[in-house]
């Protein structure tokens, strides 16, 4: 058997340990052995954003990650975003404005968008277009995503 | 009459799984003693296989087995191409799961690992050896078909899949009284399609049942389901297949794969749960692309610039192997497009599908129409120039007059519908055609180089006739199904043969039920994707699902609205003839305030304790509908691009779209499938291209190379529409999926030849990279003075371009 290491990170508020290999990817740990599947892969190299989550309060790619490099982090995925079954305003804003299709890149993109709008609560659209350069959507051509971001920073701003 | 649900922008159904994560894509499912395939795939694009040892793979940590082409001799049968174009000498080759002797692409399986996780798995790949003696390879699908070109297959020479023709009129003639002639090369170059969700599946081999669950994802399960059977040699009625949430198609997923072949093969020999999912760069090897033709084109016109003929000569790649539909879409989806929505009296398509060493192409989104809709354009901007007309004008003079109910076209099909010249006209009214003219004048002057493209366009969609596609030789029915079941308490499951996966259509269609039988929409799931559970069906591409699925639906809600007057006029003890129905109520005519809504009659035929004589119990029936014609959805786009002259960087300033569709079901859904399908034909025009080396190595092999579209490349899209009911649809709907890659293309790249026009370019190859427009305007002479020279430059299209 290969060697592990043992980690310990916070994942959507509980704390999770687990013996894994030394080369685990940081989006295994969470799909495979946390069973948190609505972060997805879907490239590899770090292109796509689909394995976008927060990380000690930034958003990262997990996908490159390794999952040690989480050790003792708080890491917050799709999953962890709605509490007590109410949608967070960003993902209110996707349902309203048709953000998306298939939904594979959702979870990334409103992870990406609702960094986008912690960091600026008044974006202009090239803004969030700018702000999603790391995020790839090939359903909706961005058109309603960009709709949805300025909705749920509207909606923070009582708009 | 209340507000009508059908039409109205609801938000979807179906999100509020999709925005917390928990929708189960293939990927994300995890069964009971699951193990896990890698597959190797081969590194050339053509060679020999003369030996491979598996031993230290076999041993390998955590490997439970190792499989090459072999193993699979006698037990998976090749993998069957769908679509034999009839008089075309198709070639049918045999394509096995794993090859075994030659290798035909980068991307072709050697073998197969299996082992208890998924890095194990991949870890042994590395273990195997092969060893491969080379052979030249060929990439470009003109060249492959040359004199001492590589041959792929012994029983394919030259390396022709087949030769098609269509013809209408007399070409040759037309061609010899023209005034004036243009012609082009066009390089549709070829492209990976990306659905966000690469390829997966698991496959679950139950010994002591002889039954085998796949999970696939796939744009048509029972079409999987169907192939599955030859391949495996499992009778259909013990294979279930599930397509789960899909992460996006657009064509790719419409293919039947060795690889999920093998993932089943493996299950099969083992005993357990297998499941195998792509890496991204294994899916731009391993996954169809789209396009890949050669194209010689040439239109005549009259001095007017009335177009008189259009004829073509086509290489379509088809890549190494046929895939399921291959051959279907560089033919009937495209040569029998030549008319588009332009009155053309002789038309000739001579398309010739040729196999190359790369990956097997498959439908993508448009599939042959943005093909179609991109040379018609590209000539018809020629014929203006010719005759000294702009090029709205020039379409004007073209397009089919106003029709509502069929119209023929000279290459021997029947539009439903069109009022093309409308779309026309809405769209120069939305962007300001004449004044952006007339600003573009002045701007030239000062050295800013912008452009305006239309693009109008009539494509083929909603696929059926099933008899027109046995005609055709399509190896299946294109017909549509639905079950629908209110139960006693009047909800309803709706059960639907199409797999939608991410067009909206659990919305949509709840809104046809909510619509034709007055529930609430929220009372009503569609059921879709798993073979065990949803009546027959041919899947989502084409187009098809709202119109030829959603019609079924229709057609169901209407049987049961007619079993339940005849239970309600029971109830009310009334003559049948006397009930009326009006928004989910029953009601003898004149008094609505005694009335049976559709909730009662559904619990009265659920218990059946009071039904009349000879109804049956129960609220469900069933539609199977084979529509009578295709739909032709139509519109016209245009695109407004600025040109950097100093850097060659275009830029996308402004696109508006007018789409008819016929009604529309869900404004927000259609305009979404209009934003995204925009979007993908701009990569097309601008970015976007499988390059091959000249030994055919993949170059854009993972998405750091390939170049789809990102947020801050593309404007917001501008969505308008028109509304032409199709005559023969049961609830007068076109397709929308595709229309929006089928213009944009064109439009793109006819705005950035308008803008490049005073510097002297007149051709180029797609995608419009700035390098690849920097390089033109230099040598076209342009100085960076802002006063360009007009001598003109053809760009050379020798072979191997985007190749």
């Amino acid at each position: 058997m290969p060697n592990t290491v043992p980690i310990t990170v916070n994942v959507n508020g509980r704390s999770h340990s687990a013996d894994v290999e030394p080369r685990t990817l940081l989006v295994h740990f969470l799909r495979e052995t946390l069973n948190l599947t609505g972060t997805k892969v879907g490239c590899d190299t770090s292109q796509c954003g689909a394995c976008v989550v927060k990380m000690n309060g930034v958003t990262v790619k997990s996908c490159p990650a390794i999952a040690g490099q989480a050790q003792g982090a708080e890491v917050t995925t799709n999953e962890g975003l709605a509490q007590d079954g109410n949608l967070t305003a960003v993902q209110e804003a996707f349902w309203n404005n048709h953000g998306l299709q298939c939904g594979y890149c959702t979870a990334g993109m409103i992870m990406s968008v609702t960094e986008i709008i912690e960091r600026n609560p008044n974006p202009s659209a090239e803004e969030v277009r700018a702000g999603l350069e790391g995020n790839m959507c090939r359903c909706t051509g961005y058109n309603n995503i960009v709709k949805a971001a300025l909705a749920a920073a509207a909606a923070g701003q009582g708009g | 009459m209340t507000t009508r649900i059908f039409g109205s922008g609801i938000r979807r159904r179906e999100d509020p799984r999709l925005i917390t994560g928990q929708a189960s894509y293939t990927d994300d499912i995890k069964l009971t003693g699951m193990v896990h395939a890698a597959i190797l795939r081969s590194p050339h694009a053509h060679a020999r296989i003369t030996g491979i040892n598996t031993d230290a793979a076999r041993n390998a940590s955590g490997v439970l087995a190792v499989y090459t082409g072999a193993d699979i001799e006698g037990v998976l049968n090749p993998i069957p191409c769908a679509w034999a174009i009839p008089d075309s000498d198709l070639k049918a080759v045999a394509y096995p799961a794993i090859a075994s002797g030659v290798v035909r692409y980068v991307g072709d399986a050697v073998a197969v690992v299996v082992a208890e996780n998924r890095y194990q798995a991949e870890d042994a790949l590395e273990l195997i050896e092969v060893d491969y003696e080379p052979l030249p390879a060929i990439i470009n699908p003109e060249a492959a078909l040359g004199d001492g070109a590589p041959q792929l297959h012994e029983d394919a020479p030259n390396n022709q899949a087949f030769h098609w023709v269509a013809a209408g009129g007399d070409t040759d003639a037309a061609f010899a009284d023209a005034a004036v002639t243009v012609s082009e090369t066009i390089l549709q170059q070829k492209l990976i399609p990306n659905p966000m969700e690469t390829r997966s599946a698991i496959a679950s081999w139950s010994p002591a049942m002889g039954e085998l669950t796949l999970w696939n994802t796939t744009q048509n399960p029972h079409i999987a389901r169907f192939v599955t059977c030859l391949v495996t040699g499992i009778a259909e009625h013990k294979i279930r297949v599930i397509a789960p949430e899909v992460g996006g198609g657009f064509g790719a997923k419409i293919a039947v794969y060795p690889w999920e072949m093998i993932t089943a093969f493996c299950s099969m020999q083992l005993g357990v749960p297998v499941k195998w999912t792509e890496t991204r760069t294994e899916n731009y090897m391993a996954t169809t692309h789209g396009r890949d033709h050669v194209e010689y084109v040439e239109m005549a016109a009259n001095a007017d610039g009335k177009v008189t003929a259009v004829r073509s000569v086509v290489y379509a790649g088809m890549g190494a192997y046929l895939s399921t539909a291959a051959p279907g879409i560089p033919t009937i989806l495209h040569g029998l497009m030549y008319s588009g929505p332009y009155d053309i009296a002789n038309i000739k398509a001579d398309v010739y599908g040729v196999f190359t060493n790369s990956t097997p192409v498959e439908a993508y989104r448009g599939a042959g129409r943005p093909e179609a809709t991109f040379l018609l354009e590209r000539l018809m901007d020629k014929v203006a120039d010719a005759v000294g007309i702009d090029t709205v004008e020039v379409r004007r003079r073209n397009l089919i007059e106003p029709f509502d109910n069929n119209r023929d076209v000279a290459i021997g099909i029947t539009y439903d519908s069109g009022n093309y010249s409308n779309a026309l006209d809405q769209l120069l009214g939305h962007i300001g055609y004449d004044q952006f003219r007339h600003d573009q004048e002045h701007e030239r002057e000062h050295g800013t180089f912008r452009g305006v493209g239309i693009a109008c366009y009539c494509e083929i969609c909603g696929l059926g006739p099933s008899q027109v596609a046995g005609a055709v030789g399509f190896g299946g029915g294109l017909w549509e199904s639905a079950t629908v079941r209110i139960y006693a308490t009047g909800k309803v499951n709706v059960f639907i043969g199409t797999s939608p996966h991410g067009q909206g259509e659990e919305t949509t269609f709840a809104q046809i039920v909510a619509d034709e039988i007055g529930v609430d929409v929220d009372d009503v799931e569609v059921i879709h994707g798993d073979t065990d559970t949803t009546p027959m069906g041919w899947g989502t591409y084409g187009s098809r699902t709202t119109v030829v699925g959603g019609a079924a639906v229709a057609l169901t809600m209407r049987k049961l609205r007619d079993k339940a007057r005849v239970i309600a006029a029971h109830l009310l003890e009334a003559d049948e003839a006397d009930i009326e129905y009006a928004d989910g109520q029953f009601f003898v005519r004149g008094a609505p305030d005694r009335a049976q809504s559709i909730q009662d009659v559904a619990l009265q035929a659920n218990v059946a304790w009071n039904l009349p004589e000879g109804i049956e119990p129960g609220m469900e029936a069933s539609t199977y509908y084979d529509p009578p014609n295709f739909s032709y959805p139509f519109g016209a786009h245009a695109a407004i691009v600025s040109v950097d002259p100093d850097n060659g960087h275009i830029t996308l300033d402004r696109y508006v779209a007018v789409d008819d569709c016929g009604p529309q079901i869900n404004p927000m859904v259609v305009e979404g499938q209009v934003h995204g399908g925009v979007v993908q034909g701009a990569g097309q025009a601008l970015w976007e291209g499988a390059v091959y080396d000249d030994n055919g190595q993949l170059l854009t092999g993972s998405m750091m190379d390939y170049a789809i579209p990102r947020a801050h490349l593309v404007p917001d899209i501008e969505v308008h529409s028109t509304v032409t009911p199709s005559p023969h649809n049961p609830l007068g709907v076109k397709g929308i999926g595709e229309t929006g890659t089928i213009a944009s293309t064109a439009a793109i790249y006819s705005a950035v030849m308008d803008a490049l026009k005073p510097i002297g370019v007149t051709s180029l190859d797609m995608p419009l990279t700035p390098e690849r427009v920097w390089r033109a305007i230099r040598e076209a002479g342009y100085t960076g003075n802002g006063h360009g020279h007009s001598h003109g430059h053809d760009h050379d299209h020798g072979h191997g371009h985007n190749h």
